[in-house]
């Protein structure tokens, strides 16, 4: 059904997708919790700076990817003399990409979840003797789960159809940085490229579909066990 | 037992609380926004008063002439909310334990069979808490506060939250646990009911202040 061109397109997809999910994991959650729960001078600007890549037209943070983590960019040679990574123009500068992109998403869904946590809950925990950070590892962040699990799909869901921001940073390489959306786009721009088109665009509805029902019910999942929906 | 001589303020708010609790049982009425509630908070260490001092059983939990301050945590004082706060992704087993689980088996004074027993939540044990009813999680809640063997029990109005029924069954549950585990306890409430009924050691908090209700 799909040619083995096809075949690795979508398996680079998900390789881009779940290392750009457990690379906005936990600094996405930390930030949600952190806007959520803390006041302080500069929240107002750091909330701006997260969210702006939701905004930007995602050819900027792509550029800016290029010039900070390209071959001759500070980070990027850093990277590359220290722990010889290389980022630009391969599979792991498309991770970055997406992950620079989907990351306002899993701040958001963090930030929500932190702000459904009753309060009393964690004073509750602290009169029974546990200290702060044994109220967030045991009350905070079990009850962060379902938001922290929505973030998670969103993000991967998101960086399944991450374009601009990939194509700018590492290009549009068979096997190394073409994942779904950049597959589709060279399949309408060649001669024959129809069908191969159509197929990978009906892979794509079904992703998306079946990832938002996924999410849905897990997250119904995830109420119940946690006690705020009846079993 | 425990000397309070705080003043608190917030806004157009402020309570202003010079007591010495020593009674095993003080009562503390109060029409709703009092400030009774907001001494209990004070006293576990959840809010810190403007200025002025709390000790308990000698040590100094908080000061803020010398810059002292205990938290909530380190201070041992248990807590049980009007809702009880039970929490909803543990069971009725681990919000039990939760608590006793926190302090080293020295400190334990009660076992959590005894207390089990006593409340009467046996059946509960597996359950989580959005499948008790209103009078099973505050028997949970006292539970809980009481396995974590405190030094002092707070109870910010246990029974508002419940039919007058309810009340009824389970307010003989607090003099049971203070006949059984001598914790000694503040019971802060808008029913006077309830305070006739535990103890005779009765204040009112009117107007920002702590007084001695004069019967």
């Amino acid at each position: 059904m799909l040619t083995d061109s096809e075949w690795q397109v979508l398996a680079l997809s998900a390789q881009v997708g779940l290392w750009a999910t457990l690379l906005c994991a936990i600094p996405g959650i930390f930030f949600g919790w952190l806007l959520a729960r803390k006041d302080f001078f500069a929240k107002p600007v750091l909330d701006a700076v997260l969210f702006m890549p939701m905004v930007l037209p995602p050819t900027v943070p792509g550029y800016l990817l290029l010039v900070v983590f390209g071959s001759q960019g500070v980070a990027g040679q850093w990277l590359k003399n220290n722990f010889g990574i290389e980022l630009a123009f391969n599979w792991k500068g498309a991770v970055l990409a997406s992950a620079v992109i989907a990351f306002p998403l899993m701040v958001q869904a963090a930030k929500l979840s932190v702000q459904m946590i009753d309060r009393r809950l964690e004073l509750a925990a602290s009169t029974l003797g546990a200290s702060p950070f044994k109220v967030w590892r045991t009350v905070t962040l079990p009850l962060m789960l379902p938001g922290i699990l929505i973030g998670s799909i969103m993000v991967f869901s998101r960086s399944l159809g991450e374009f601009g921001a990939t194509i700018t940073f590492v290009g549009n390489i068979a096997g190394e940085t073409r994942t779904l959306p950049l597959a589709i786009y060279s399949a309408t721009h060649q001669i024959d490229g129809d069908a191969m088109a159509l197929r990978l665009i009906l892979i794509c509805l079904a992703l998306a579909f079946f990832s938002l029902l996924l999410s849905n019910l897990l997250t119904r999942r995830a109420e119940r066990w946690l006690g705020v929906r009846r079993a | 037992m425990l000397e309070v001589d705080v003043y608190f303020q917030r806004e157009e708010f402020s309570l202003q609380v010079t007591h010495h609790f020593s009674a095993p049982i003080s009562g503390v009425f109060g029409a709703s926004g009092s400030g009774k509630s907001t001494l209990l908070a004070l006293i576990a260490g959840l809010l810190k008063p403007k200025q002025g001092r709390i000790r308990l059983n000698g040590k100094t939990l908080c000061d803020t002439h010398a810059g002292v301050w205990t938290p909530p945590h380190q201070r041992h004082i248990g807590l049980v909310f009007q809702d009880g706060q039970l929490l909803p992704h543990l069971s009725v087993r681990n919000n039990l334990l939760y608590g006793y689980q926190n302090i080293s088996p020295q400190q334990r004074r009660l076992a959590p069979d005894t207390i089990v027993e006593l409340l009467e939540i046996g059946s509960l044990l597996e359950r989580k808490p959005a499948q008790l009813s209103g009078g099973e999680k505050q028997r949970v809640a006292l539970g809980r506060a009481v396995l974590y063997s405190p030094e002092l029990l707070l109870l910010d109005e246990p029974l508002s939250a419940l039919d007058e029924r309810l009340k009824q069954q389970i307010l003989p549950f607090f003099l049971r646990i203070y006949d059984e585990c001598k914790i000694p306890m503040i019971y802060v409430t808008h029913a006077m009911s309830e305070l006739n009924f535990l103890t005779s050691q009765r204040f009112v908090v009117q107007d920002g202040k702590l007084q001695q209700e004069i019967n």
